[in-house]
């Protein structure tokens, strides 16, 4: 299947991670609705993510993990059960690539959250809550502790070197190890979706 | 083995299967909303078009003031350039567009299935998670992001994975003054926000067969809160009935095929689902959420719970966060707990029986509480004037808004000011949702006029007691 290199890869990827202890952190926790029409080139961009989190209403900032040194700027996020649930917004993903983060771990996301990280080159993975609550809980003991992660082998390895394995659909592997977007793929199918169109035309003549 | 419901559907749409069961999926319908605009140029500049301009419809929503009749009446500033940017490119690439002037217009989510543009048996897709919505009338909707939304646009097709499917069967039958948002508030309740996460839900039994078509559009919408990105209920007489004669819908020989078609749109009696749950629709009573997530809900005959009767540290610690955000104390009557703003409209409840079930409890009462009522979509609005439900709020002292998504999202200046509580007939209570610091209980229409006329949370049923006998 062919197909362009349009986003950057993920092949391995070593980072301080960021212990985020929120059950159901949703998207608008991620990036609070008022922020949506805000584009992305803004340069104050960066720091809508998790923005009522990280501000107080003055603009000043609260003690929340992310804004403490040695985490911020860490480019993993160790998060809770689903992790992105609630609105499609894509802008949840786009917050966390203008802040560097490029895979986050949790025991569940949201479906349609976790399909906005694959297209963006950002490695959504799957550990059990067990897994992930002692992922926080070393992250939180050893702050600056470092997440390696591996996606060809589909393993990463933890602050104190326990080594973790975790599975991801062979298409989304595919198109993150090589960082293809989904358009350059479907348009090597053209002949394919006008066959399908005159077949589908033909039995479903009310849906056309 | 026989199919369910989804795999008929989703079969007839495979462009193309990979070995590793991601398929290529040929999409039937998309709506599009002002928060889009952005995403025209973009596919502009990857030298990409819009694929199938006859088979897009746009409508803005999420941006549109509920106090503004025209895009002039929109302050100068993004509001307006959302609205107008949608505008801008409908006008360049020709598809279906519902501006402010246009009866037409309204919530995406509204929209869809009252200009028969959603129909049994098609795929549609929105970039908007409560397009889950259009599932009520038998066919596979899903929300899905902005990149997605790009390469539908492109190719009028998408990748996805087959998901799993659930069935969750609601016997007998909803009880006086309970509707379709108790029951789904009462699914996300017993499953957990994230307990569809990964499926498609099917609902059936009876309660779901007793319910008007309104009502399966609120159990649909709010499926995506228990995670699960598609809900849908089989079309039986109550769906081609509704589906009948409406501007989009097809007509003489084309409307007769549909028909045959859709009648088979049934799961087979041996169909296997990955999931099955039963609940019981006579024991689901009006329903308050009382945290920060969909899932926090109970009867509102309860008491706020305790996190320290949670055996898990976990659910105790994002429990006693809901309480410290929301200002609540374990043991008290949800029942006391008092309400500074109504809101009733919403992709979840703006439709024309959520507004008769709110007015029936309106009606002679004056509000205690600041009170929005914003119906889904010009035409809601007609058919509420006609039946004189506006002269009812207005003299209860509510106000009677322009269609529009309003404090759902609060992206169009109607939102709650810090620390302030509403009573709101959306689907999110997340924190901050209404406004930055706001506090959010969800409930249904005739539930959220029970607040407004009381001015705290109220059993609808006690309320409505006359009116019963």
């Amino acid at each position: 299947m062919s197909g362009k290199p349009k986003l950057e890869p993920f092949t391995t990827f070593a980072s301080v991670a960021v212990p985020i202890d929120i059950a159901n952190c949703d998207t608008d926790q991620i990036i609070p609705g008022r922020f949506l029409r805000k584009s992305a080139d803004d340069p104050d961009y960066h720091r809508i993510l998790l923005h009522d989190l990280r501000f107080k209403p003055d603009g000043s900032e609260t003690d929340f993990v992310y804004n403490r040194p040695p985490y911020r700027g860490g480019r993993i996020f160790v998060a809770d059960i689903n992790w992105g649930c609630g609105s499609s917004r894509e802008h949840a993903v786009s917050v966390l690539t203008a802040n560097g983060v490029r895979s986050v771990i949790a025991p569940s996301f949201g479906d349609i959250h976790y399909n906005n990280c694959i297209k963006n080159g950002v490695l959504p993975i799957q550990l059990s809550s067990e897994d992930c609550a002692t992922l926080r809980r070393q992250l939180r003991e050893s702050p600056g502790a470092e997440i390696a992660v591996d996606l060809e082998t589909q393993s990463l390895t933890g602050p104190d070197q326990t080594r973790y394995d975790f599975t991801i659909d062979a298409f989304d592997k595919h198109r993150l190890l090589n960082g293809l977007d989904d358009v350059g793929l479907t348009l090597a199918f053209e002949d394919e979706i006008s066959a399908f169109k005159t077949k589908y035309a033909a039995k479903h003549d009310w849906a056309t | 083995m026989g199919k369910t419901l989804f795999h008929k559907i989703w079969d007839e749409h495979v462009i193309h299967e990979r070995e590793d069961g991601n398929v290529l999926l040929y999409i039937d319908r998309h709506l599009t909303h002002d928060l889009h605009h952005r995403l025209f140029p973009l596919i502009k500049a990857q030298g990409l078009s819009v694929k199938e301009p006859d088979k897009l419809f746009g409508v803005p929503d999420h941006s549109v003031p509920t106090t503004a009749k025209t895009v002039d009446d929109i302050p100068e500033g993004e509001m307006r350039d959302t609205v107008v940017g949608l505008q801008k490119a409908a006008d360049e690439y020709g598809f279906h567009h519902f501006g402010m002037t246009d009866d037409r217009h309204g919530i995406v989510h509204v929209v869809g299935p009252e200009q028969g543009i959603t129909l049994p048996g098609i795929t549609l897709v929105c970039g908007d998670s409560h397009t889950s919505t259009h599932g009520a009338l038998g066919c596979i909707a899903f929300g899905i992001g902005s990149t997605e939304v790009q390469h539908v646009l492109a190719t009028q097709t998408l990748w996805q994975r087959k998901p799993k499917t659930m069935r969750i069967t609601v016997t007998g039958s909803l009880g006086f003054g309970v509707s379709g948002k108790d029951v789904i508030l009462a699914v996300i309740r017993a499953i957990g926000a994230a307990g569809g996460t990964g499926y498609a839900i099917e609902y059936a039994g009876s309660a779901i067969d007793g319910m008007s078509m309104e009502g399966r559009m609120t159990l649909c919408n709010m499926t995506i809160e228990a995670g699960a990105r598609f809900g849908l209920i089989a079309p039986d007489d109550k769906t081609i009935t509704y589906c009948k004669g409406r501007p989009f819908a097809p007509t003489g020989a084309k409307w007769e095929q549909a028909e045959v078609y859709w009648r088979g749109l049934v799961s087979d009696t041996d169909a296997a689902f990955d999931h099955e749950i039963t609940l019981d629709g006579d024991e689901i009573a009006p329903m308050v959420t009382w945290g920060n997530s969909p899932q926090w809900a109970l009867p509102v005959t309860e008491t706020v719970p305790d996190p320290a009767r949670e055996s898990d540290p976990l659910v105790q610690a994002d429990m006693q966060a809901s309480l410290d955000y929301m200002e609540l104390k374990p043991g008290m009557a949800l029942s006391e707990i008092k309400i500074d703003t109504v809101f009733i409209g919403a992709c979840t409840n703006s439709r024309i029986e959520d507004l008769r079930a709110a007015a029936a409890v309106a009606k002679g009462r004056k509000a205690k509480t600041r009170t929005l009522v914003v119906p889904g979509s010009g035409l809601v609005k007609k058919q509420a004037e006609a039946e004189g439900l506006d002269t009812i709020f207005l003299e209860a002292g509510m106000e009677w808004r322009e269609p529009g998504c309003s404090m759902c999202i609060a992206l169009n200046g109607d939102m709650l000011a810090p620390g302030e509580r509403a009573a709101s007939t959306s689907n999110r209570n997340f924190r901050g949702r209404q406004g930055q610091g706001s506090r959010t209980h969800l409930l249904s229409p005739a539930m959220a006029a029970a607040a407004a006329v009381t001015g705290h949370l109220s059993d609808v049923r006690d309320l409505m007691k006359e009116e019963r006998s």
